[in-house]
Parts: C-alpha cells; sequence; structure tokens
C-alpha cells in the first residue's frame, strides 16, 4: 500500500492505494468518483474516460498509483459550477441515449474542443473513435461539438 | 400539426441534465458499504459433459474467500416461457461458459482466486454446435427430459428430440398457390449469432436482510419479471412475491440482453442463502459476450411463388434457429417469427415452420428486433431476387404486394392500419430510386438497396402495464411508472403523454427509475410495446387525476364539469372567461370554502392497460383462430452503398428510413432511434460476428475481435422520416418504433452489394473479406 496525493476535481486528495490498483477502480471504491465507467477493463470502449492534466486518458489503464501529484479531471469536475455549453448541447441535441458512455465522450469531446475549437467532421470522428457508444448512432454526438464550435467565435 | 400542445414536440429529454453531468446512478454505482460480498462464477469449460464432481475445498483455504456454492444448492428451475434452466448446473453442463460454482469473497479478488482453485471434473459428451446437426436422427439430445419441462400453452416441444418449439403457420392451400405461379424461386440464406455489446455489463446485487426480505439491484428491462421469477424460483426457500423486491437503477443499454432474467437470478439465489449480507455480481466484457442472451443463429430455406404481373400467389419459410443450451426466453422468438415470416406482405397461401433446436452454444434469447432481421435477411434478399428474375422493378413488386389495412396476417387476424406504401414512396424519392449512381473512382462500384421492414410486440396476450401519478404542492408531479428508460427515452415520453392530458409541461413531471416495491406493475420494456402500453396507462392515469380535479372544481364551485378544461397548469371555464384556478393552488392542500373548510385533497391517480383483444389460443397444426399479436410497426428503408471493387471495403453513403410511429409523441427521440437503430443493424452485416470452435468455444469475446461501430463507421448521411398513420388503441395514436429501426440494415445491403457488383451473397456478414472474395471467385470463373 502506497500513499499518493493528487488533485481531484480541484482538491487535494490523498489515498492509499495498492500498486496494481487502477485509476478507474481507485476513483470509484476508494473516492466515490462514480462517473467513469467501467464497460471493457482493457481499454476498447472509453467509458472510463478521465483526464490527467487536461488530456484524455482510459482510467482501466492507468495505475492509480502513477497519478501521484498530478491533476485529474472526471465529469463530475467539468460539471462544476455549472454544465458546460457541450453538456448544454449533449441535452439539446440528444447525444446520448442510456448515457452510459456520455461521460467518456464527453471528456473526450471537451478535449478535443480545448485544443480545436474549430474541429471539422473528420477531426470530431477521428478524437471520438476511442469511445464507444451503442445506442446514438454518433451523428446526434457529432452535431452536439459542431454546435459548439459553431457558436464560438472564430 | 398543432393538435397537441405537448405531443408530437422535439422535448429535450427530462432525463438529461442527470445523465451528461455523471449523476445518473447505475447498478454498479451504488454503494453496499465495507460489509458487501462478491461473488465469481466458476463457469464450465465442456460444451457439453457430465460434472463428475467438483472440488471446492482449496478455493476454500483462499484468505478472503467467505464461502462456495455449487448446483446442490441451489436445484431450482427458472425461466420464462420454458423452465428448461436451472440456477446452476446440475448433473449436467450445456455450453462452454454455464455457472458451475460461485465463490464468495471479501473482495473481488479473493473470489477470484478462490473460482481458479475449484476443480471441476467432467465427464465429455457428444457436443452439436449447429441447429442443422442438432436435427438429425442420430444426434446427440440436449434435454432428454424436454417433455416434462413446464412451458407457456402456445409452446410445442417435440420430446425426445431436440426441438424446443416448432411454430407452424398455415394458411390457404400451399400447392394451389405454387401452381397458380409463374415462376417460383427456391434458395437458402445463413444468418451467425450476435451479441447486444450494452457498454455497461451486467450487474445484480442481490440482499437478503435477517428480517427475511430479499432485495435485488439490478440493471434491467423487467424489474416486475424479475421480481416474479425470483419469487417463483426460490418459493422453496419460503419467499412470496412480496418479500422480494427489485429496484432497477439507471440501465447502460439493454437491446434485449437485460430483458427477462439472466444472470440475476445468481446473486438473488446467492443472497439467501448469505443472510444479512449483500453479494454483488458483474459480468466482465467476456462474460457478457458468454453468459447474457445471444442473438439466435438462423438458417432459412425460402421458397416463393409469383405470377407474371408481380402478384405473390404463395410463400413456403422454414425457419431452423440456433436457440443454444437453453431457450427459456428465445423460443419465444422463433414463436414470433413463425407468426410473422410472411414480412409485410398479402400472400393467399402461406406455410411457415419456424423451428426452435437446442445446441451447445450459449443461450439465445430477446435481441433488438426479436427475430425479425433475421427473417428479414432472407425474406427481402428473396423479394428482390424475385423481382429480377421477373425483370420487374423491385419497389413496384413492392408497392404492389404490400399488405394493407385489412389484409390477412399469416394467422388469420386483419392487418391494423398503416402507412406501408407511404414509407415506400418517401423513402424510394428520397433516395431517387432508380436512377443508377456510376462512381467517378473506376475501382469503386455504386449500388441500391431497399427493403421493407416489419414487425409486432411479442408479449404473451395479458401482459399488461400500469401507472400511478401524484401532484406536489406546486402542481409539479411524480409519474410512478415500471418501464425502464434503456435509452430510448422512455421516460421523457410518458411525461409528455401525462404533460398533454393535464396540460403541465413535462419539465415539471419527474419519473424515476422503478422499484418494484413502490412502482406499479408493469410487464418488462421490451418488444417496443412500452410507448404503446405503458402510454395507454399513463394516459388512463393523467385522464383519472384530470377526473378527480374536475370533479372536485364541479362540487365546489357549481359549474357543470362539462364547462370545465385544463390549460396552462389551471382549471378553466367555457362558460366564464375569467375562471382561472391555478392547480398548485389546490392540488395537494384542497379548496377553501367560504366557511373556512377545505375540500378535495391530494389528487392521486392511477391507470392500467391490458389489451383484452389478444389470444394466444390457435389450432396447433396452422396458427389460426387467434389474435397474438397486437398490431404490427411497418416501414421502409433504402440505401447507397460504395464499394471498393479491389479490397471489398464498403461504405454507406446515404441511408434513409421511413417508420410509421401512427403519432411520433416525440420526433427528435424517434429520429435518434433510427440513427442509432440502423448503424447497430448495418455493424451485424458489415462486420460483427459471434465466432466458435468446433468445441462451441466462443473465440471473440471482446471489443477488440468482436468490432462494433465506432465514430469512423457512420454512414455519410442518414435521412430518417416518420410516417403517421394512427394506431387506433395507442395512445394518441402512437406505437412502438424502437427495435424497428434496425431491421431493414442487412437486407438494404445484401441488395446494394447485388446492385453494385453483380454478386448476391446470401450469408452474414457481409465482411470486405467475403465481398472481395466473391468478386474474385465470379473474375476468376469469367476467366476460364
Amino acid at each position: 500500500m502506497a500513499k499518493i496525493k493528487f488533485i481531484l476535481n480541484n482538491e487535494m486528495r490523498t489515498v492509499d492505494v495498492e500498486p496494481n490498483e487502477t485509476l478507474l477502480d481507485v476513483l470509484r471504491d476508494k473516492m466515490g468518483v462514480k462517473s467513469p465507467k467501467c464497460g471493457c477493463d482493457r481499454g476498447d470502449c472509453g467509458a472510463c474516460a478521465v483526464m490527467i492534466d487536461g488530456k484524455s486518458v482510459r482510467s482501466c489503464l492507468v495505475f492509480a498509483i502513477e497519478v501521484n501529484g498530478q491533476e485529474v479531471t472526471t465529469l463530475e469536475g467539468i460539471s462544476q459550477p455549472k454544465l458546460t455549453k457541450l453538456q448544454e448541447a449533449f441535452i439539446q441535441f440528444n447525444s446520448f441515449q442510456c448515457g452510459y458512455c456520455a461521460p467518456g465522450v464527453i471528456i473526450s469531446a471537451t478535449e478535443l474542443l480545448n485544443n480545436n475549437p474549430h474541429p471539422d467532421l473528420e477531426e470530431i470522428k477521428e478524437a471520438l473513435s476511442g469511445n464507444l457508444c451503442r445506442c446514438t448512432g454518433y451523428q446526434p454526438i457529432f452535431e452536439a461539438i459542431m454546435d459548439v464550435s459553431r457558436k464560438r467565435k472564430k | 400539426m398543432n393538435k397537441y400542445k405537448f405531443v408530437g414536440k422535439p422535448i429535450v429529454r427530462i432525463d438529461g441534465r442527470e445523465k451528461v453531468s455523471g449523476a445518473a446512478i447505475y447498478g454498479d454505482d451504488i454503494d453496499f458499504g465495507p460489509n458487501l460480498l462478491y461473488a465469481e462464477i466458476v463457469e464450465s469449460t465442456e460444451a457439453h459433459a457430465i460434472i463428475k464432481s467438483i472440488d471446492t475445498s482449496e478455493a476454500e483455504k483462499v484468505e478472503g474467500v467467505f464461502k462456495v456454492f455449487t448446483g446442490k444448492d441451489f436445484p431450482y428451475k427458472f425461466g420464462l416461457y420454458m423452465k428448461d434452466r436451472y440456477i446452476f448446473a446440475q448433473d449436467k453442463v450445456r455450453f462452454v461458459g454455464e455457472q458451475v460454482a460461485a465463490v464468495i469473497g471479501r473482495t473481488p479478488q479473493a473470489a477470484k482466486k478462490g473460482a481458479q482453485l475449484v476443480k471441476v471434473e467432467y465427464k465429455p459428451l457428444p457436443v452439436v454446435t449447429n441447429q442443422m446437426d442438432a436435427l438429425k436422427k442420430d444426434s446427440v439430445l440436449l434435454h432428454p427430459d424436454l417433455g416434462e419441462y413446464p412451458h407457456v400453452p402456445w409452446f410445442f416441444p417435440k420430446p425426445k428430440t431436440n426441438v424446443a418449439h416448432w411454430r407452424k403457420t398455415r394458411k390457404g392451400d400451399l400447392e394451389k398457390g405454387f401452381k397458380e405461379a409463374d415462376l417460383v424461386f427456391e434458395d437458402e440464406y445463413f444468418v451467425p449469432r450476435y451479441a447486444h455489446c450494452a457498454i455497461e455489463t451486467h450487474v445484480a446485487i442481490g440482499k437478503y436482510d435477517l428480517g427475511g426480505r430479499l432485495t435485488v439491484w439490478s440493471s434491467s428491462q423487467s424489474p416486475h419479471t424479475q421480481r416474479h421469477l425470483f419469487a417463483e424460483a426460490l418459493a422453496p426457500m419460503g419467499l412470496t412475491h412480496k418479500d422480494v423486491r427489485v429496484i432497477a437503477p439507471h440501465v447502460g443499454g439493454g437491446f434485449g440482453g437485460k430483458a427477462g432474467v439472466t444472470m440475476e437470478i445468481i446473486p438473488a439465489a446467492l443472497a439467501t442463502k448469505l443472510k444479512g449480507y449483500a453479494v454483488k455480481l458483474r459480468w466482465t466484457r467476456q462474460q457478457e459476450f458468454v453468459n447474457t442472451y445471444q442473438r439466435l443463429g438462423v438458417v432459412a430455406k425460402l421458397k416463393v411463388g409469383v405470377k407474371k404481373d408481380g402478384t405473390i400467389t404463395a410463400l413456403d419459410h422454414k425457419i431452423y434457429w440456433d436457440a443454444g443450451a437453453y431457450v427459456e426466453y428465445g423460443a419465444n422468438v422463433v414463436n414470433a417469427v413463425g407468426l410473422s415470416a410472411i414480412g409485410p406482405y398479402r400472400i393467399p397461401n402461406v406455410s411457415i415452420d419456424s423451428v426452435c433446436v437446442y445446441t451447445n452454444l450459449p443461450p439465445g434469447g430477446a435481441y433488438r428486433g426479436f427475430g425479425y432481421s433475421e427473417m428479414l435477411f432472407g425474406l427481402e434478399s428473396h423479394m428482390t431476387q424475385i423481382a429480377h428474375k421477373l425483370g420487374m422493378d423491385e419497389v413496384k413488386f413492392r408497392l404492389k404486394n404490400a399488405i394493407k389495412e385489412g389484409d390477412k396476417t399469416a394467422y388469420g387476424a386483419d392487418m391494423n392500419p398503416n402507412g406501408l406504401l407511404e414509407c415506400i414512396e418517401k423513402v424510394a424519392k428520397e433516395i431517387d430510386w432508380g436512377k443508377k449512381i456510376v462512381s467517378k473512382d473506376p475501382k469503386k462500384a455504386i449500388g441500391k438497396g431497399f427493403s421493407l421492414f416489419w414487425k409486432a410486440p411479442a408479449m404473451p396476450p395479458n401482459a399488461s402495464s400500469s401507472a400511478f401519478l401524484k401532484f406536489n404542492e406546486d402542481a409539479s408531479i411524480n409519474l410512478i411508472i415500471s418501464g425502464m428508460d434503456i435509452g430510448q427515452g422512455y421516460q421523457t415520453v410518458m411525461a409528455q403523454i401525462a404533460a398533454e392530458v393535464l396540460s403541465v409541461p413535462p419539465s415539471k413531471i419527474r419519473v424515476e427509475t422503478p422499484d418494484t416495491d413502490r412502482n406499479p406493475y408493469e410487464w418488462q420494456t421490451v418488444a417496443s410495446h412500452i410507448t404503446w402500453s405503458s402510454g395507454n396507462a399513463v394516459k388512463k392515469a393523467a385522464i383519472d387525476a384530470k377526473e378527480q380535479i374536475l370533479a372536485l372544481v364541479e362540487r365546489v364551485f357549481v359549474i357543470p364539469k362539462d364547462q370545465l378544461y385544463l390549460e396552462d397548469e389551471a382549471v378553466k371555464c367555457t362558460t366564464r372567461k375569467n375562471f382561472n384556478l391555478p392547480l398548485r393552488d389546490f392540488v395537494v392542500n384542497g379548496i377553501m370554502t367560504e366557511d373556512g373548510t377545505f375540500k378535495g385533497g391530494p389528487i392521486n391517480a392511477r391507470g392500467m392497460f391490458l389489451p383484452e383483444f389478444s389470444s394466444a389460443n390457435s389450432d396447433p397444426e396452422t396458427s389460426q383462430g387467434g389474435h397474438p399479436n397486437v398490431h404490427y410497426t411497418v416501414g421502409a428503408g433504402a440505401l447507397i452503398l460504395e464499394v471498393d471493387k479491389d479490397t471489398g471495403k464498403m461504405h454507406v453513403i446515404k441511408a434513409v428510413e421511413a417508420i410509421d410511429a401512427g403519432q411520433a409523441i416525440n420526433p427528435d427521440l424517434i429520429k435518434g432511434q433510427i440513427t442509432g437503430g440502423l448503424l447497430q443493424g448495418l455493424a451485424t452485416v458489415l462486420y460483427e460476428d459471434m465466432r466458435y470452435d468446433e468445441k462451441g468455444k466462443l473465440l471473440n469475446p471482446n471489443f477488440t475481435d468482436y468490432k462494433i461501430p465506432t465514430a469512423m463507421d457512420v454512414p455519410d448521411e442518414i435521412v430518417p422520416i416518420i410516417v403517421e398513420v394512427p394506431q387506433p388503441d395507442g395512445p394518441f395514436g402512437a406505437r412502438g418504433i424502437g427495435e424497428h429501426t434496425m431491421l431493414p440494415a442487412a437486407p438494404m445491403i445484401a441488395n446494394a452489394v447485388e446492385d453494385a457488383i453483380g454478386i448476391r451473397i446470401k450469408s452474414m456478414p457481409f465482411t470486405a473479406e467475403k465481398v472481395a472474395m466473391a468478386m474474385l471467385n465470379l473474375k476468376n470463373k469469367k476467366g476460364k
């Protein structure tokens, strides 16, 4: 067991972890942060995506011990103090159905828009290609991202 | 189109904020504290074998292992339509992955370690993994005791064979029909198995408390059906329905895979032997592939007779289903298609044999489309082939034979009002049917494919829905219902229906996921029947509330009820323009009268719906005489497909789908179903495929090897078209559309591939490799 210290959703937290515990398990089971979901536990589906220092990662493929001293942001962090324009657009365009993949999809899309405020369709598809969604057919997700992009000043 | 204020409007989902913020709670998100136990399942490594012995001694020694259970601890059968399944294997295993034992650990790691140490000794039996082999006289029998299994009266198992159910439908005179035909055409079609691949795997937590009550938290489409099956299966433990409670939080996708009962029975049963503890079972992705239902595999033999003018005279449709080791739910897929395998056509002489066959593969069961996708792949491929053989345009051929209101279905009931012709015409127009597109790239060929579809809800004739509705002080509403929002937008649609009746905006209506203790009965969220059935119950509950409100106002203000109406969250009067009584003033606390007393009180309403005209009674040899299906939803689709002539790689340039929703309660949500369902359907034909080895082991139980669509695989353009020919007994005329959206995908691709490259492929999936090889074979043949 090792003690790690990192910023989780703007708050400095410390937690004891085993060296083989994944960030996903630690976030969900030890820190009560439930938005990252387990869909495959091997990096295929993207439902567990979180941001480490602003970059999206699959938290099932990261050992918790690796985030010592870093900054982790999950959908809970993004949703404070209020929903982002992207999240509002997700509601507007029905960009989710069952909602299980939504936390990971929103993390990926947020990262994309942070790095590229006006992505084209191919760039959007590329950015989301690691997030599996079985419900929506993806089209409504593209629409939400494009809408946010359109409403931003060039 | 301004008939309604909330119905027919693209209202945003009422579950939006919780789902996009991460607030929505799914089964695995619920905390049970440090006393939670974890179950790990020991699975069969054999597809068919006698269990000689199970040695749990080493597992029990593992630190943190709490207990180990085997089949001996739970000699209980269960099953929705046919009780052919045990909670744990008893003396025999029948598929690779079947649950043999459970190790209960203080941690998931301890349970897993223990499970690895359970030693099971098997005596292998012959294995049959193909339904056609299983039908042979000398095949090994999976269920020698089939004749003794309890089942619903409309199933017809054949004891001492592997046939679990045989649905026969006969209409007219088949021989005469074929004699009248100018052309009789026969062919065979093959469909493999598929997996649902909801991103959330199954999870259930069972807790049998010291007071003797069993609570199960479950990712389920069917909380009440689960409660019923748990209570039935665990009755020997002394449990009754009132002692069993199922709580269903948000579900991370269902697609039929979370219908009925699969793995949830395990923690429910385990809990009864772990009094005072909660025990959790969550499937890994691999288990999700193997140990829930799968879509059944199909071999279909079609023979259709047509006249020169294109009139269909006869259809002989034989469908053999690979239903897997247990068919307790899957046999109803077979039944449903056996009644409906004429497709949306008017055919006077019909013979359908839909045969449910046991094999040593995992159990087949409900999958979005409930067998109709599999059936329509053959039928709609066949219809295009016949039209071509007649030299007739395939869309004209379909228009000529399309079923109309009042035409007889295969089992003799009248077809419901429908907009099939309108769907066909709108799709043909949108896709510019008849106009050939030539690719600018000489390496690419472009083709168009067309398909019709239909589907009826497959449900027992007494499947019912109910609803409670209660007003709060501010005239907001809690709508208490038990259907599941598995992503389709059920909660929003139900809120819209209640909103329309009560003139309260959907944003003021809260719908939560159900708890069988508090929420009224709902059969299941399956069969695309929930908008129709639960919608009717909700509408009745809202009308009940409205009646209570108007009766109270009539009594207090002495205004005849027929002069009162609801508008903008208030009671208004047709004869007194100034009369405006806001609901918030009285729906909980009543109306104060002149003497200071109050009349009325909290408005609590209820509604119920059961299709009283439905009946499963019919002649087992012909299926004539009953009314097994409440109605059909119909539609048409077409697409433009680009095929790479070298690699076989396919790309959908444009897809169009028209569906008759009766009345779209929420057109945006229907469009969402079309966009999502169509892609799910396209994936089944373009790349998804469950691969088994000859010993019945699934070779690709993960998302690396079983490819589901990513954002890169979306068609360039999808055009959803909503047609509205009202369903007379639907809420505001609505009928369900959720499953239907994926139905036409496979035949559209098959027909488009032929149009593009002149090759007819008759077995799914159409991988790029398969298409490339077919082109190569054709080239070699021509070369000779």
